[in-house]
């Protein structure tokens, strides 16, 4: 039995064999494909794997370096922080003492304040002494102005009664021989001069319009009367006319034509400017209204210049007088010539003495 | 025959002949009788007969509208003439033939509508506006002062008046018064400006849209004062509605005018132009400076000085118009001593007058600290003080609390200075007095405020303390809080004089301003002063004794 499976083993095994033998050409071409495909591969896979190594070895130091540089960044923050604020501090330091300076010496300066509220006082004072001097100044002018007026007042009435003027014989009532001296108003009856009997002026009727228009109190005084002026007035002696008559043409009111009557401006007046201005620039003749049929024989004659004109005749000048434009007048054919005058003093050069002895 | 001599002497065949010697007036009447009808069958060697129907006619019409002229001047005959419809009477003898009856009929008209609204509407109703002014141009100077008249008194009744007047086209005719040459008339024609433009600014464009300003700043310049009067005020109407037509007159020049026309002795043209450059100077701040730079400086302070009372308060009125804008303004004014005019002035006037001058002052105070102690130290505080006890007037009490406000409320010193001068407790009666009203009360109770929230002057608060309302009780106490704290010798005197009594018997709610500074004040005092000053505290003790037993 053991041979038998030994020798179905073998048989077995010889059939292995065989298929193996079969197989063997074919092995090395596999093997050396295999570990060709496993050559190639290699390199790839290892450059994969480098690159993973690296990456991830970069991952671990770059964590590594954000740690680092956050705890450089803080300690950095806080130092600068302390000395920026240290550093603050000195300048608010300076800026407060300069601003409180600046302000107690050029805004709230208490003694420019005090000086200027002194000032102000000062001002005051002369202003109201001033103002003070003025009024009393108008008070006194009021006075003066009231005095004069009664004064005024007074002279008018002791002219008005000079009458009362005591006379030689009899005294008057302000001068009574009771008392010691003679009242002023006599003396003030002395000094002054009797009032004519004339009558006051009578305004002419349109000065008081004027001033009296305002508040229209009169109406308007037109004249249906002669003024009263010089009514009766007598006619004075000699070939006079009646003085009526006289005062009738003196004020007869004007009575203007209609043309003169309408102003320049009003609505006719500006109506005819146009007519007025036609006429002047188109004239039918340009030689005017002449009032003589002989006026221009007469009244238009030439009047010579005096200054070109002697007792013989008139020196012709002008056109007649410049030889040139007429070249038919001339007696020679051709024009003057401008000669100059010699001069005697050069005339005689050389000439004075003699040259050589001879005698000139 | 005889019946003919009748009839001839009832045509009223007057005695004397010829026309020469009627009298002038009926110069111009003569013309239209000579072509006169006879009456009667003319016989041939009778002469053509004189026309004296129509000189009765004219002779008739003129003395009816001279009866009217003088009538209408009676304010009593003015009823009866309205009921006789006399307007409508009137109308026709305006288009009158004869220049005269013209006249005395417009001039009649005039006083009519002066009258009375009424009797104005009346006349413009009947149409007589246009007619009026159709033929102006051409008449002579009377009737162009009357027709001036007739328009001035129509218009000064009422707005809508004065707008008939300006529709009717009556403004171009008044400029052509303004530019005639007698002053009269142009004194007539500004008058009816003046009264055209005060009543609205609409009214007042079209014044100056007619054109007028440039010729009323000429009618300044005119020697006659009356002329000078009325065309100041027309321009202080004219620049006192807005800013533009007062930028409109200036730039007419008229300021130089005005300026030059202060030093003027008649008062009342200095209280026209016064009012008119106060009008110019109060609507913006480049006016007042324009205003400011004519020199009226220190011109005007002796228009405060004036014996008239009106000057003197259009004076005040410019300067606090001038005074109001910018602190620059009112410095310049302080510096040409017009604070101290203006004092004075106040110091001399009763009543209404002084009203300009207080504002003056609270203006002035209120822009600067430094402006109001130049205020202070020019002697102002009395015035007002005596302003506020003497016044009747509500308004003048007002404004005078205002200005002590304003001078008052800018630091410890100002307030002080206030208090001192005793105005503290008038302020407090006037604003605790019931026939106040409320606006002088309102103003009372902030000028107060003002002044205590910056007093530290304790001697002036403390009578305030015995008597003063809640309202202002807090701002006492309050300043009493600051200035314990640090004052010893003040903290005794509040003990000795029962403040300290007086502030226990406050009862504040707790938690409030009030209470807190309550508490402050009772901290700067120990325990027992406190304790013993509370109210109720006899009563504690006295509860004490009873509860006390004592030991044998």
């Amino acid at each position: 039995m053991a041979a038998a499976s030994c020798g179905r083993e073998q048989g077995a095994s010889m059939a292995a064999l065989a298929r193996l033998q079969e197989r063997l050409e074919g092995l090395r071409e596999e093997y050396f494909l295999t570990n060709r495909a496993i050559d190639e591969d290699r390199k790839r896979k290892y450059k994969a794997a480098v690159k993973i190594q690296r990456w991830f070895r970069a991952c671990r130091v770059q964590v590594c370096l954000r740690h680092l540089t956050k705890m450089v960044i803080l300690i950095q923050k806080w130092w600068r922080g302390y000395l920026r604020r240290k550093h603050f501090r000195e300048i608010v330091e300076i800026q407060k003492t300069w601003r409180g300076y600046y302000v107690r010496k050029y805004i709230h300066n208490f003694y420019a304040l005090k000086k200027y509220l002194k000032a102000v006082s000062m001002n005051n004072e002369f202003v109201r002494h001033e103002l003070q001097e003025y009024t009393e100044m108008k008070e006194n002018e009021e006075k003066m102005k009231d005095l004069e007026k009664k004064d005024k007042e007074k002279k008018y009435q002791a002219r008005k009664m000079h009458y009362l003027l005591s006379t030689k014989q009899i005294p008057g009532i302000y001068n009574s021989p009771l008392r010691k001296s003679p009242d002023p108003m006599e003396l003030l009856l002395q000094k002054s001069k009797p009032l004519t009997h004339r009558k006051q002026p009578v305004k002419s009727p349109f000065a008081d319009e004027l001033y009296g228009w305002p508040t229209c109190k009169e109406p308007p005084a037109f004249v249906t009367s002669l003024p009263l002026l010089h009514a009766d007035r007598r006619k004075p002696q000699g070939p006079f006319r009646d003085p009526a008559e006289v005062l009738r043409q003196r004020y007869k009111p004007l009575e203007p034509t209609l043309r003169a009557r309408e102003s320049m401006y009003s609505a006719p007046g500006k109506a005819r400017e146009p007519t007025r201005r036609e006429e002047w620039r188109n004239p039918i003749h340009d030689n005017e209204f002449l009032p003589f049929s002989s006026y221009h024989k007469n009244y238009e004659k030439y009047e010579p210049s005096l200054f070109k004109s002697d007792k013989y005749g008139q020196e012709a000048y002008g056109t007649k007088y410049f030889r040139e434009v007429y070249p038919k007048k001339w007696i020679a054919d051709k024009d003057f010539e401008t000669l100059f005058p010699s001069i005697a003093l050069f005339e005689k050069f050389g000439k004075t003495y003699s040259s050589t002895g001879q005698i000139v | 025959m005889s019946q003919r001599q009748v009839l001839q002497g009832r045509l009223g065949r007057g005695p004397g002949p010829g026309p020469g010697q009627r009298g002038w007036g009926w110069g111009w009447g003569w013309g239209s009788g000579a072509g006169a009808r006879p009456l009667t069958r003319r016989s041939p060697a009778d002469p053509a007969l004189p026309p004296a129907v129509f000189e009765q006619y004219q002779r008739a019409r003129s003395q009816f509208a001279q009866a009217v002229a003088d009538f209408a001047a009676r304010p009593q005959s003015i009823d009866t003439l309205r009921s006789a419809g006399v307007v409508c009477l009137l109308r026709p003898l305006l288009l009158d033939v004869v220049p005269s009856i013209r006249q005395t009929a417009a001039l009649a008209l005039g006083r009519l509508a002066d009258y009375d609204v009424e009797l104005a509407e009346a006349v413009v109703k009947a149409g007589i506006l246009p007619q009026l002014i159709c033929s102006l141009p051409e008449e002579n100077r009377y009737y162009k002062k009357a027709a001036a008249f007739v328009l001035r008194a129509i218009a000064k009744h009422s707005p809508q008046l004065a707008q008939a007047i300006v529709q009717s086209g009556a403004l171009g005719m008044l400029v052509i018064c303004l530019e005639d040459f007698d002053p009269g008339v142009k004194e007539g024609a500004s008058w009816a400006f003046g009264y055209i433009a005060r009543h609205n600014p609409e009214l007042s464009q079209a014044v100056v849209d007619a054109g007028a300003v440039p010729l009323l700043v000429l009618c300044i310049q005119e020697p006659e004062i009356a002329l000078k009067r009325i065309a100041a005020s027309t321009l202080s109407d004219i620049s006192k509605h807005s800013p533009e037509l007062a930028q409109t007159v200036v730039a007419a020049g008229a300021i130089a005018y005005l300026a030059q026309m202060i030093p003027n002795p008649d008062a009342k043209l200095k209280r026209q132009v016064l009012s008119a450059l106060s009008q110019i100077a109060k609507h913006s701040v480049d006016l007042a400076e324009l205003v400011v730079e004519a020199e009226i400086f220190p011109v005007v302070l002796t228009c405060l000085k004036d014996s008239d009372e009106y000057v003197k308060k259009n004076g005040a009125t410019l300067i606090r118009e001038i005074a109001k804008h910018t602190p620059e303004l009112s410095q310049l004014i302080v510096n040409s001593g017009g604070v101290a005019a203006v004092i004075d002035c106040i110091g001399s006037c009763r009543g209404t007058v002084r009203l300009p001058g207080i504002m003056t002052l609270g203006y002035v105070a209120a822009h600067s600290e430094n402006l109001s102690m130049a205020v202070i130290v020019s002697k102002g505080i009395p015035p007002l003080c005596v302003c506020l006890i003497e016044e009747h007037e509500d308004h003048i009490k007002a404004a005078a609390a205002w200005a002590l406000g304003q001078i008052g409320r800018h630091t410890a010193e100002h307030a002080r200075h206030v208090a001192v001068a005793n105005v503290l407790p008038t302020l407090l009666d006037i604003f605790v007095d019931t026939c106040s009203s409320e606006d002088l009360k309102v103003k009372a109770k902030k000028a107060l405020k003002n002044i205590l929230q910056k007093c530290t002057y304790l001697p002036a608060l403390e009578p305030l303390l015995h008597e003063a309302p809640p309202s202002i009780m807090k701002y006492i106490i309050g300043q009493y809080s600051k200035v314990l704290p640090h004052d010893s010798k003040a903290r005794r005197l509040f003990v000795t004089t029962g403040g300290l009594k007086k502030v226990q018997e406050i009862q504040a709610e707790p938690g409030s301003l009030l209470q807190e500074y309550i508490n402050t004040i009772n901290n700067c005092y120990p325990e027992e002063i406190v304790r013993y000053y509370s109210p109720g505290y006899s009563e504690m003790l006295l509860e004490r004794v009873e509860n006390y037993q004592p030991v044998l």
